[in-house]
Order: structure tokens, then C-alpha cells, then sequence
């Protein structure tokens, strides 16, 4: 007999192999979905200044000739990966695989989220070293309010990763730190949506209409 | 416990799903913009749907909204910030456009 599965919270639901932690945490990963919600209110309103600002680039150097498409395109790869691979750790600590499965694909995730941000730091430098910094333009503000805000974002889940793997080999899975682990990856999964949208808008959108 | 594993696959299958959807996705991204050179609107257009059909594969295989009824809530948040921020981008940009178009900044 097929029954249908109870989902009471968007993202990966604990459901009956941990019932308690699955209701406390319904109410928590509401509340979690409306603050990444105001986030991407924020982002939005960054991602808006930039699209305004796409041609003040004040006799600077423009998209053609800061962005790396390489280096986005690798960057790209990495968090999407990394976007699986925190999924693997969800679905790992669900279904009470050993610990030592959880803390590498936490290990996994958190190595690519780092090596994410060491590319963008990259990219940050070259750009930096053809002129283009924060003060030059309109459209250079735009667009460092924008990216490395997301970048900002990836680096508090690194951190984020790096508190929750301690605190699962110190304290073991009790609820809620499974309830925690739950949030952390709804969090990482809107990460990798909003760099869709930086992709889209701020790199090719730039170098079409720059 | 056989029931279990089942379950296992199946959910790994979908994460597995939303992985290779969005890499395909992300390939025609870029092998469009590689390919046709990002010059003209066409182009960007189909980048553009390219990564709006990747937002909502991953909402759906990742995140799990969809219109199941209990997660209906949920997807109701989703689409009222949506609504919000469509407003304020699309105001921004219209009045900020309209403006740069009577001061002649050449803008949009």
C-alpha cells in the first residue's frame, strides 16, 4: 500500500525516521523561509541598481573588458555541485546513514564553496588591477554591491558548515541540530538560485548591453 | 527497512535529477553565449529563459515547492516576495529609465 508522503515545509522533510525533529522544525523553517525571502527582497533591489546602472560606466573599463566567462562559468559548476552535494548530506542524515557519510559530504561542500569564493576573489583581483574598482563608476558600484554581497553569503555558509560539523561530531545528531542542518541547506540551495540570477543578469546581461 | 532504502533512492534520484537538469541547462547557457557571441537581444532572450527555467527546476528538485497541497503555504510566501520584488524591480527601472531617457544619458 502506497501512502502518500506527509511534506509539511519546503526543502527536504525529515518526515517519520525523525518525527520530532521534523515538527520542531516545521515551524522554524517557516520563519527561516521568510528571512531568506527578505533576502532576496535585498537582492533584488541590488540586482534593480545594477540593471539602471549598466551603462554609467563614466569613460571606465566596462564588462567587455572585466568579466572572466571562464572563471564564471567554472564558479558556476562549483556551486551548483556544491548545491547536490549539501542535498547528499540532507537525504545522508534522513535516512541515519553512518556519521562519517554526513561529515564528507559536509567536507565536500565545504571545500567547494571555498574553492568558489577563492575564484571569485580571483576575479575580484584582475579586475581590480584594469582599473576596475568599486569608485570608478556607477556601474562598477553595481555591480560590487551585488556580487560580493552573494559572495558575503557564501562565506557566512562556509562558516556556517564549519559550526554545524563540530557541533554534529560533539553533540551527535539530536533534533535540533538536525533541524539546523535542514535550514542550512535551504540556505545553500537559495545561494546557488541567486547566482543563476547574477549569471543571467549581471554577466551576460552586462556584456549584452554594456 | 527495505522500505527505506526504496525511499532513499527515490529521493537521491530527484536531487540526482535537479543536478543533471540544471548542468544541461547551464551548458546551452553558456554554449549559446560561446557559440552566437552575446551581442544581440535574441541571444540574451534565450540565455535569459535558459536561466529562468533552471531557477524553477532547481525551486522544484532542490528546494521542493511545488503545488502540493501542504506546501501550498509556502509556495504562496514564494510567490507574494516574488510579486513584491517584481514591483520594485520593474518600478525601478521604469522610473530610473524614464528619467536617464529625459535627462539624454542615452540609458536603456
Amino acid at each position: 500500500m502506497k501512502r502518500a508522503p506527509t511534506h509539511s515545509y519546503p526543502g527536504i522533510n525529515l518526515g517519520e525516521r525523525h518525527a520530532s525533529a521534523d515538527k520542531a522544525t516545521e515551524v522554524v523553517t517557516f520563519g527561516f523561509w521568510v528571512f531568506l525571502m527578505s533576502d532576496l527582497v535585498y537582492f533584488g533591489l541590488m540586482f534593480a541598481i545594477y540593471i539602471t546602472m549598466i551603462d554609467a560606466q563614466a569613460g571606465g573599463p566596462g564588462p567587455h573588458e572585466l568579466f572572466d566567462l571562464k572563471s564564471v562559468f567554472a564558479q558556476t559548476l562549483i556551486l551548483l555541485t556544491s548545491s547536490l552535494t549539501v542535498g547528499l548530506a540532507m537525504l545522508a542524515l534522513k535516512y541515519n546513514l553512518p556519521r562519517g557519510r554526513i561529515i564528507l559530504w559536509f567536507g565536500v561542500t565545504l571545500l567547494l564553496g571555498l574553492s568558489f569564493l577563492v575564484l571569485e576573489l580571483r576575479d575580484f583581483m584582475a579586475m581590480a588591477e584594469k582599473g576596475g574598482v568599486p569608485q570608478r563608476s556607477g556601474f562598477l558600484s553595481a555591480f560590487f554591491g551585488l556580487v560580493p554581497l552573494h559572495g558575503l553569503h557564501v562565506a557566512a555558509g562556509c562558516l556556517w558548515l564549519i559550526v554545524l560539523g563540530i557541533q554534529l561530531r560533539a553533540k551527535g545528531m539530536t533534533d535540533l541540530i538536525i533541524s539546523r542542518v535542514v535550514r542550512l541547506a535551504l540556505f545553500w540551495h537559495f545561494l546557488d538560485l541567486i547566482w543563476i540570477g547574477i549569471i543571467t543578469i549581471v554577466y551576460f546581461g552586462g556584456l549584452t548591453y554594456g | 527497512m527495505d522500505k527505506r532504502s526504496e525511499m532513499h533512492r527515490r529521493e537521491r534520484r530527484r536531487y540526482v535529477i535537479g543536478y543533471g537538469g540544471s548542468l544541461l541547462l547551464t551548458l546551452a547557457m553558456f554554449g549559446v553565449a560561446h557559440l552566437f557571441g552575446i551581442e544581440t537581444t535574441g541571444v540574451y532572450l534565450t540565455i535569459g529563459l535558459l536561466g529562468l527555467a533552471q531557477l524553477v527546476l532547481q525551486l522544484v528538485y532542490f528546494l521542493h515547492i511545488d503545488r502540493r497541497r501542504s506546501s501550498r503555504e509556502d509556495l504562496h510566501l514564494v510567490l507574494f516576495s516574488t510579486m513584491v520584488l517584481l514591483i520594485m524591480i520593474l518600478g525601478t527601472v521604469w522610473v530610473l529609465g524614464n528619467l536617464a531617457i529625459r535627462m539624454h544619458m542615452h540609458v536603456m
